[in-house]
């Protein structure tokens, strides 16, 4: 077990440099310049310039400037951004908005995705089937950001159950619940299908024949017998989706303006701050993978044949 | 196969039921009693030529605003009604169609092709090749399609005299550079499938060259679910253009696209929803055209599903 997780986190390490400089590269490409705006009305002094060029490396070639960067990183420096605020104490504040809100958008995707599923494929063909099936498909065809704006619209502002945009930082639990739903929702339809065929196909298998045949009620035979093994294929999607998850919130962030990852992400980019997009999407790679490895470590948890020795 | 065998004694008709079929036959078989698919494949039919001869569907120039007339609800000269620069909407609708269709096709095209030389080099040849390939499957793997999507288009931004086949060919070529990946994952691990099999190691041993063992039997066995993925792929990526346009990165105006015409109509969203109902709809339908085909040939060739 040890010996295949540093195995794994070895094998992170050509990725996430890869990524990066991926990443990098692209951000070295942005049009525009940095310093444009910075001193007010008035151009900046080309003192100013030559200094803040010099001070992040703006002048360097692409491979001197990744291999500067990736010097500090390697020592838990994450750099400061275009304010000179480090990067690392602004993304601290901000992970804590956008992890929060991904990790309610994953329990709704577990809790309604698979409830649905299950729902779904044990009355297989009835009513809650196809109903099932088709609300999950209107969910997945329609984007994501006209869910949002709608529902922002009907809840937010309309019926004014829930604030309609976000604001703080140390915003209530209750009102990341809309914004939540909107950044899971076209998972929680994706999670619902999934588990709904995995459920349909093990349900024939002779194992679950074999659980009817020797008395278990239906309860027993289909929660503990053909779910743990339906749910695989499910624990890998939500897995990957994380990051999907983490990168979607710049979507959703934007339309509740929320101030967290999502958006400090599209703030770097349009005020061309290099340093702070890099190192934030950085964190968002390595944390994605991170979660890929627990999700590989849990299906020995779930399906004992399957072993990491 | 239930088919009722035919009156009479003529030997032929016995035969229909015991005649071998191929993997791909006996899924156009089933296919052709599929609902879901002549559905699909009609909406489908209706987009493409809404794609290719617009002026077929309406008589509106799309790119005339009448200032004097915005904002109008659907009514007898505007069917779905004038939107915020007095464009007709559903000449802009069925003109925004092109674009929708042409990322969506091409993008899907494009992610096959890359992700199956890609999947089947590193799968068919295994070793050194393999271990590359699937590193560099997982760096892009671990870029998030919209972020990746967004930071190449901030990077590369289009003018405002921009040719529109520049600025649809960068969506595309962004969705293809990110979008690869599930492609030449389900690739490669098909490919690892049917390889063991006897016919593979058959044709090796009577002399045939690694093209043509890839070519007449493993791509023919391990295409499908590649197939089924690119056609639901097709529906991910018009959702995604429609994203990057929503994000003001995308298409952009004076490219008339679905997306373009949804970001415009959001600022109006609580006076005037018809604005985005219409575009919303079609984009959604054509979506929903796409992963219902996707469906529907999954089905067909995964007979455990039936």
């Amino acid at each position: 077990m040890g010996k295949y997780i540093v195995r794994r986190i070895l094998q992170m390490i050509p990725v996430v440099l890869g990524a990066t400089f991926i990443i990098f590269a692209m951000v070295f490409a942005l049009p525009g310049d940095p310093t444009a705006g910075k001193c007010g009305d008035r151009p900046c002094s080309p003192e100013y310039v030559a200094a803040f060029r010099e001070e992040h490396n703006l002048n360097d070639p692409l491979p001197v400037q990744y291999g500067k960067y990736l010097g500090k990183f390697v020592q838990g420096d994450l750099g400061t951004n275009y304010y000179g605020i480090p990067v690392k104490e602004d993304l601290a504040k901000r992970y804590t908005i956008t992890g929060r809100l991904a990790l309610m958008a994953i329990v709704f995707e577990i809790v309604i995705g698979i409830l649905a599923g299950v729902l779904a494929g044990v009355r297989k063909g009835r009513f809650i089937d196809n109903l099932v099936t088709v609300s999950t498909l209107f969910v997945i065809s329609i984007p994501v950001f006209v869910i949002g704006v709608l529902l922002q619209y009907q809840f937010g502002i309309k019926w004014g159950l829930v604030p309609a945009t976000v604001p703080s930082l140390e915003a209530p639990t209750s009102s990341l619940i809309l914004p939540a739903f909107v950044l899971g929702s076209i998972s929680i339809a994706y999670v619902a299908r999934l588990t709904r065929t995995n459920l349909v196909e093990n349900l024939r298998a002779d194992y679950v024949r074999t659980a009817v045949a020797k008395g278990l009620t239906k309860r027993r035979a289909v929660g503990v017998h053909t779910l743990r093994n339906s749910l695989i294929p499910v624990v890998t999607y939500i897995g990957a989706d994380f990051g999907g998850l983490l990168g979607g919130a710049i979507v959703t962030e934007r339309i509740f303006n929320i101030q967290g990852v999502g958006g400090y992400i599209w703030k770097g980019i349009n005020s061309r701050d290099g340093v702070a997009v890099v190192s934030t999407v950085t964190v968002l790679v390595i944390v994605y993978l991170l979660v890929n490895l627990l999700v590989d470590l849990l299906y020995g948890v779930l399906d004992p044949r399957i072993s990491h020795e | 196969m239930s088919e009722p065998i035919a009156a009479g004694f003529s030997p032929g008709a016995t035969d229909d039921v015991d005649e071998a079929r191929s993997l791909s036959q006996d899924a156009w078989r089933s296919l052709r009693k599929s609902t879901m698919f002549w559905v699909s494949v009609g909406l489908i039919g209706v987009f493409v030529l809404m794609a290719i001869w617009p002026s077929l569907f309406t008589q509106t120039d799309p790119t005339f605003g009448d200032i004097n007339n915005v904002r109008a609800k659907p009514n007898a000269d505007a069917w779905f009604g004038t939107d915020t620069q007095g464009y007709d909407i559903f000449a802009r609708t069925i003109y925004g169609a092109r674009a929708s269709i042409i990322v969506g096709l091409a993008a899907s095209l494009t992610t096959l092709l890359l992700g199956g030389v890609i999947g089947v080099l590193a799968g068919f040849y295994g070793g050194w090749l393999d271990a590359l390939f699937s590193r560099v499957t997982d760096i892009f793997y671990a870029i998030p399609l919209i972020l990746g999507g967004i930071l190449f288009m901030a990077s590369f931004p289009n003018g405002a005299n921009s040719n529109y086949f520049v600025v649809v060919g960068k969506v595309v070529l962004v969705l293809t550079v990110f979008g690869w990946t599930t492609i030449a994952r389900l690739m490669r691990s098909s490919v690892l499938q049917v390889k063991p099999n006897e016919y593979v190691l058959a044709a090796r041993a009577l002399g045939a060259s690694p093209w043509r063992i890839i070519k007449s039997h493993i791509l023919p066995n391990a295409l499908a679910p590649a197939i089924v993925v690119a056609t639901i792929n097709l529906g991910v990526f018009i959702v995604v253009e429609a994203t990057l346009s929503f994000l003001g990165i995308g298409l952009t105006p004076p490219a008339i696209s679905w997306g373009v015409a949804i970001s415009d109509a959001l600022v109006a969203v609580r006076t005037y929803p018809h604005i985005l109902l219409f575009p919303s709809l079609f984009l959604s339908l054509a979506v929903l055209a796409f992963i219902l085909l996707g469906d529907a040939v999954r089905d067909a060739f995964d007979p455990k599903s039936r």
